[in-house]
């Protein structure tokens, strides 16, 4: 399997030791075709809230991300959860939505289902349908997935992601091809599992998205991270000149 | 994935029933190999439920050409050898496969052409002498070409006729590879002679404008000799079914059955045994 | 050619009067072509899955292979089953040659390849799509296998149908391992071969409108699976 950096033989994790936080990246460098396209990044996520991971496109956001769930292995650095390397059995730990939700070729129900790996099939059955219902699709349960409209796909990629309970949440852009009351729905979801003490990571390049959800604010600008700071702070004073040329909507040139 | 797990089990399951169907079923019977003279011409479809009847044991026929129906045999795939081909069964009883050769039956082999009869072998009594006319016209010849016991028969005509059939192979002389029904298709689609024993030739279905040109020559002769495989070579209850069926088919009734066998009214196999010899 | 009209009443004919020797032929027929394209897929899918999903090196030379073993001429693949199952080879024993369980395994070993090379493309296929996802949650790769045959199994249909296709249209492999023993091995094909070598063609090329009636009702029954499966986008 190819970037499979995530050990598809390690030792299961000790029972009831599921945790993640805090995830740590050290010095993490990827090239591809010459190209480095992240660029000596360290950062620690942990603590509550949403932390918002903005840039423009190309920057290098989407690779973080699976630099940090362990989809990716970076050429140089490391990436620690809870101070040891990813491991399959703490993936339920780790919720991830990709801008396109890829969803099986199931009824909405058994998409969810099919995240929660522990306990018996009438109970997973029973905590994938209130994954459903506080995703507000409770009534399309039995629809198969890939017919819905492209905000109840993203609606159903969110509650399948959030069903098994995740210590730390990634979004990649979920918003992205959704017109604005989808988006508003998504966001809904996203605000509910804050409040529940999910832990989020959000990547956008959405600065309206970020402003109305982010508690702290990550710039990253070619494979670097350029800024860091509170969301208040960020938006009312950027640091960098490349964060103040992207609120700015300038098109940012080295 | 309980779902597909169940599944894989319910499939095997299925697949291991219908598996496994066959061999609960019908288990007394015994493998003849025999020609495809012998099952073309209906004889053995007419013979051998009689058998079945009166004893209970199924009688199961692989036809093929004499020269496999041999080795098949030889590999122990068989309990009874039905063929025509004389040194070749002798052999088989010498090698140690075989108990003992008995005549069985016997018919004539014919040659068949077309109506236009090209080399002229029409009505001529003397099979050697019409081959011979044949090479000479450069006459399209079909032959089994399969080590069948036809095949073997036409060759040692061929021998007698002084005709180097192996250096006109490919010109006039095409050899079919193939049984002998399939060879008369052959030959009829490109209107060639062709050697053929009777009785598929009177059952065969897609003549065409053939007809027999060449008929009665004692060098025609076609007889047919039936052989119990060596018992030491099989299972201890085929060997009491294999010896019923010999003594059935070597004596009266089934002597009679065979010469009672006609199509259109024209007998097609003559009963010769004669136990012991 | 007044055999075409001949053959199509031949055809009806037998058809229309439920011959009892026909039935036979054609019940033997799905019954030793459908339980070998089971064992194909029970072999072919996980096979040509575990392909899909996986790199090692040499793999390129596996395909090669595989695609190749697609066009097993069935005449060498039966000789090859009988040179087995013998009396003087090595499975004996079992006492199979000459018995439609003789003729499962010829066709199986002709439907194995085309069900997995054609498997391997369609789950290679989806397996690009999934693989994060299914990563992401933590799925092992016994899982991503069972995962995407249990997802690509109305794609999975048409591999088990060109499968059918090819073991209920030989001969060359039945003939030889079968014996087209009356009421025993005799099937479509070899009946075919039979009363063709028999001269009858019209009565020859009947049955092989009936054969070919059987594949067509096949076919649209599985299209039709597929079709209700594709309006549920899980196709």
């Amino acid at each position: 399997m190819r970037d499979a950096a995530m050990p598809l033989d390690a030792p299961p994790a000790a029972r009831g030791d599921r945790r993640v936080l805090p995830i740590t990246a050290h010095g993490l460098m990827l090239e591809r075709a010459g190209r480095r396209i992240i660029d000596n990044v360290s950062l620690t996520v942990d603590g509550h809230g949403i932390s918002v991971i903005m840039g423009p496109n190309g920057a290098g956001k989407s690779v973080l991300l699976r630099l940090l769930t362990g989809l990716l292995s970076p050429d140089a650095g490391m990436v620690r959860w809870a101070g040891r390397r990813a491991d399959r059995a703490r993936a339920p730990s780790v919720g991830l939505v990709f801008q396109k939700p890829v969803l099986l070729r199931r009824s909405a129900l058994a998409n969810v289902r099919y995240a929660l790996r522990a306990g018996s099939r009438a109970e997973r059955t029973r905590r994938a349908g209130e994954a459903l219902a506080r995703a507000g699709l409770a009534h399309l349960a039995k629809s198969p997935a890939r017919i819905l409209s492209g905000g109840e796909q993203q609606r159903l990629a969110l509650a399948r992601a959030l069903a098994p309970e995740p210590e730390v949440l990634l979004l990649d852009e979920p918003c992205a091809n959704l017109d604005p009351a989808a988006a508003a729905a998504i966001e809904t979801l996203i605000r509910d599992a804050r409040a529940r003490g999910t832990k989020i990571v959000l990547v956008t390049h959405d600065v309206a998205q970020a402003k109305r959800l982010g508690d702290d604010i990550t710039f990253i600008h070619d494979g670097r991270i350029v800024e860091r700071a509170p969301a208040g702070g960020f938006f009312d004073n950027p640091a960098s000149n490349a964060g103040r040329a992207y609120l700015e909507g300038r098109l940012l040139i080295d | 994935m309980k779902r597909i797990r169940r599944a894989f089990i319910s499939a095997a399951a299925i697949a291991l029933c219908v598996l496994g169907g066959p061999a609960l079923a019908g288990e007394n019977f015994i493998i003849v190999q025999s020609t495809t003279s012998t099952q073309n011409s209906g004889l053995l479809d007419d013979l051998l439920p009689r058998f079945t009847a009166m004893t209970g044991i199924e009688v199961r026929v692989v036809a093929v050409g004499t020269g496999q129906a041999i080795k098949n045999a030889r590999n122990g795939d068989g309990d009874i050898l039905l063929v025509h081909a004389r040194a070749a069964e002798e052999k088989f009883v010498a090698d140690g496969f075989g108990v003992q050769r008995f005549d069985l039956m016997y018919n004539d082999f014919v040659v068949v052409g077309p109506a236009a009869d090209p080399a002229q072998v029409g009505g001529t009594a003397d099979a050697v002498a019409a081959l011979r006319r044949i090479a000479a016209a450069n006459a399209i010849f079909a032959s089994r070409g399969d080590d069948s016991g036809t095949h073997k028969k036409e060759l040692s005509l061929w021998q007698a006729a002084g005709v180097d059939v192996s250096a006109a192979s490919g010109t006039w002389y095409r050899e079919t590879g193939s049984g002998m029904g399939a060879t008369l298709n052959t030959g009829i689609g490109m209107g060639a002679y062709v050697m053929t024993d009777r009785a598929t030739w009177i059952a065969f279905g897609n003549k065409g404008d053939f007809r027999i040109l060449v008929e009665g020559d004692e060098a025609l002769f076609n007889q047919y000799g039936v052989i119990m495989v060596n018992p030491a070579r099989l299972r201890s209850p085929k060997i009491a079914w294999s010896r019923a069926f010999m003594d059935w088919i070597l004596g009266s009734e089934g002597q009679a059955a065979i010469a009672a066998y006609k199509v259109d009214g024209q007998q097609l196999f003559f009963p010769n045994a004669r136990r012991g010899s | 050619m007044q055999n075409f009209g001949a053959a199509f009443g031949d055809a009806f004919r037998l058809l229309g009067g439920f011959d009892p020797a026909l039935m036979e032929i054609i019940l033997l027929s799905l019954r030793v072509s459908v339980t070998a394209v089971f064992i194909s897929a029970l072999i072919g899918l996980p096979l040509g899955a575990i392909l899909g999903v996986s790199r090692f090196r040499g793999r390129a030379a596996v395909l090669v292979l595989l695609n190749t073993l697609m066009g097993l001429p069935p005449v060498v693949v039966g000789l090859l089953v009988y040179l087995m199952l013998s009396n003087a080879g090595p499975l004996g024993p079992l006492a199979l040659l000459y018995t439609p369980g003789a003729m499962i395994i010829a066709q199986s070993i002709l439907v194995i390849p085309i069900v997995a090379a054609l498997a391997r493309q369609t789950i290679e296929d989806m397996h690009a799509e999934y693989d994060e996802q299914l990563r992401i949650l933590g799925v092992g790769r016994w899982g991503m296998v069972a995962t995407l045959l249990w997802d690509a199994r109305y794609s999975l249909l048409t591999a088990m149908l060109a499968g059918f296709g090819r073991a209920v249209a030989e001969v060359g492999a039945v003939l030889i391992v079968g014996g087209n023993i009356n009421h025993v091995t005799r099937v479509m094909t070899t009946a075919i071969a039979l009363e063709t070598s028999k001269g009858n063609l019209a009565l020859a090329l009947g049955l092989g409108l009936v054969l070919l009636l059987l594949a067509i009702v096949i076919n649209a029954a599985v299209m039709g699976l597929r079709a209700t499966a594709a309006r549920s986008a899980h196709a």
